[in-house]
């Protein structure tokens, strides 16, 4: 089943007296279940692309369709109640709420939701475990390592069961032994719960993993390899 | 959730906010405590004016006000009296007839109003038998005995049992006179009511003056709560159309006004001085938005509305001045209610003080009202500093927010 499509994309920075086109008429579909990573060079569009596809900047040209949804076209106040209810987010500087307890990280856009307070607490118990930090649940982030922090980070985002994840960068921060853990534990929710995952990275573990690879330069996708297909091909 | 979120983040930064908590409560302190010593002063001057110079209602034959004549007096006193007791906001009644005279000791003389009255009513409507700082309010039964205050004493060089002649017109008249003895001396906060006022009993200014029995110039009417003024002299009106009858406020509206503006120029104190703990709050807030650009940008993306931000940011505000201003608010009332009962000496500065009428010890006091006004001074104050911090946090732009270094 088909969750995103990104039709005829056009990014232009307008910022200074040279325009930028940080994406360049890119034409792409997700389906439900990817495992996709979009990589290229520094400054390539893949920063750009994500916030595109997650409604943090708006596209100068062409059309974004979530589930059936030109997200172009929502008011300002629907496009974050969108994000809300069907994007999740997990970025490079993990961006937990420093005051909450790793529990209260995780309930908190379950909160935003309107879920009621059992359910919430049953889901973060459930997440926090399913990411194996369980036993760290009243621990604020400033206790937790990087690699428990983006782990809460991935338990957020996935809390609230979106329709796909957007992570920008996510084991950049991490030595290598988070990032593997932080990557099988992704690799197992996005299998056991079908969440759809775009990864925007660097790294070669994370390109590893993938099961779809997206090559971006100068803001034109250069190559799309769906890993699976193309080796059985 | 957002109360929560914005408590436990005022003290992401303890140093920063506890600065600026004892910045609003050493304000909201000085606001309250000033304004609770001023409402003291202004309470104790309004109680002496009532317990002491003027009691809660006169009732005078109206022309008597304009003129002050002694042929202007109330007639068949004794029914009016027990008309006025039969309202149960009345507590006491005491007639007075009244006269400006001359009173002269063997050095000198001074112009004073000569009070005639009877003196055990007296005591149940004026507290300056409380007042006698020597000898005694009118003890016995001499009829020559006179009541004088400290500073009238001081000027004509009297003490007591010191011969005093009292000369003044009678009702067809003629020039009179009577000779009396001190017989006490009284001290009150207003030191021009010390000089010209002197008390005798009713019966002898009443024989001086040739005034005829059953007759005063003044009814003094002291109530048993203080507020029900309007009640009882609408009664009085209704028995009495051709009598005038007014409350303190009406014979002394110097008083009501300073009653009535004290509280509201206090505000104003309060108001300026929370307006510049506002400038304090919004420099705070500025950094709390700078420090946290990228938190912002992530609560966006993660689909925070901007209206809940907004109400986050304005909690943060309202919690750093509330938390201020409760400790400056409790502080103050402790002290309030401390200084209210030792009282605050001002001896230093009694003559001036006691010149314009208010008492050298202050009882500092505030009403649950002046609480709450300033409480919802505090709260606006919060709300207010909040507005431009909380506004420049929800104009972000989540994606570039994000991509901040911080």
């Amino acid at each position: 089943m088909q969750v995103l499509e990104l039709k005829n994309l056009v990014k232009i920075y307008n910022d200074s007296e040279v325009k930028v086109k940080a994406v360049d008429n890119v034409n792409l579909t997700f389906e439900q279940g990817e495992f996709t990573a979009i990589v290229g060079p520094s400054g390539s569009g893949k920063t750009t692309l994500l916030n595109l596809i997650g409604g943090l900047d708006a596209s100068t040209e062409g059309e974004i369709i979530i589930n059936g949804t030109n997200i172009g076209k929502l008011k300002p106040w629907e496009l974050i109640n969108f994000r809300l209810f069907n994007i999740g987010f997990v970025f490079q500087a993990y961006n937990l709420i420093p005051v909450m307890t790793a529990r209260e990280n995780v309930e908190f856009i379950m909160q935003l939701q309107g879920v009621e307070k059992k359910k919430r607490e049953k889901r973060s118990m459930e997440i926090l475990s399913a990411v194996g930090l369980a036993e760290r649940a009243n621990s604020r982030p400033a206790k937790l390592s990087g690699g428990q922090q983006q782990r809460v980070a991935v338990a957020r985002a996935l809390s609230t069961k979106p329709k796909f994840i957007l992570a920008d960068e996510p084991t950049a921060n991490l030595d290598s032994k988070s990032a593997e853990s932080l990557l099988e534990i992704m690799e197992k929710l996005n299998k056991d719960e079908n969440i759809t995952f775009i990864f925007s990275t660097h790294d070669a573990r994370v390109v590893a993993k993938a099961r779809r690879v997206i090559t971006v330069e100068d803001g034109h996708v250069v190559s799309d390899i769906k890993v699976e297909t193309d080796i059985k091909s | 959730m957002i109360y929560s979120v914005s408590w436990r983040n005022i003290w992401r930064n303890r140093t920063r906010s506890l600065v600026i908590i004892t910045a609003v409560g050493l304000g909201v302190f000085a606001g309250v405590f000033t304004i609770s010593f001023m409402l003291g002063m202004v309470n104790q001057r309004i109680d002496a004016v009532i317990s002491t110079e003027v009691s809660n209602i006169q009732i005078h034959k109206p022309a008597y006000l304009e003129s002050s004549e002694t042929d202007d007096y109330i007639s068949g006193i004794e029914g009016i009296e027990q008309s006025v007791l039969s309202d149960e906001n009345v507590g006491a009644v005491s007639s007075r007839i009244i006269a400006n005279c001359m009173i002269a000791s063997a050095e000198t003389g001074s112009g004073v109003q000569i009070f005639g009255v009877d003196p055990s009513k007296e005591r149940e409507v004026s507290d300056i038998n409380s007042r006698i700082i020597e000898g005694d309010y009118f003890k016995g039964e001499s009829a020559n005995q006179i009541i004088i205050g400290k500073k009238l004493a001081d000027k004509l060089n009297v003490g007591i049992r010191s011969k005093v002649v009292v000369t003044l017109t009678e009702m067809d008249g003629t020039i009179s006179g009577g000779a009396f003895r001190v017989a006490g001396i009284f001290r009150t906060s207003n030191v021009l009511f010390d000089e010209s006022r002197v008390y005798v009993r009713s019966g002898r200014l009443r024989e001086l003056l040739q005034l005829e029995e059953n007759t005063a110039h003044q009814i003094a009417v002291s109530l048993k709560n203080n507020g029900t003024e309007e009640i009882v002299i609408k009664g009085i009106k209704e028995n009495y159309p051709q009598l005038s009858s007014l409350s303190w406020s009406d014979l002394m509206p110097d008083m009501k006004m300073m009653n009535e503006s004290m509280g509201f120029m206090m505000y104003i104190v309060v108001g300026i001085i929370l307006l510049a703990l506002g400038f304090g709050i919004v420099n705070t807030m500025l950094m709390v938005i700078l420090e946290r650009v990228k938190e912002f940008g992530m609560l966006m993306a993660v689909g925070m509305s901007r209206a809940s931000i907004f109400r986050m940011v304005v909690m943060e505000s309202v919690f750093l001045s509330i938390t201020g201003g409760a400790i400056g608010i409790g502080v103050a009332l402790l002290i309030t209610a401390i200084t209210g009962k030792t009282g605050i000496d001002l001896s230093f500065w009694s003559d001036g003080l006691n010149s314009m009428g208010f008492d050298s010890i202050i009882y500092p006091w505030i009403g649950i009202d002046s609480v709450i006004v300033v409480t919802i001074l505090v709260i606006i104050t919060g709300i207010t500093a909040a507005i431009y911090p909380a506004k420049k946090a929800i104009e972000l732009n989540p994606s570039e927010s994000l991509r901040i270094d911080m």
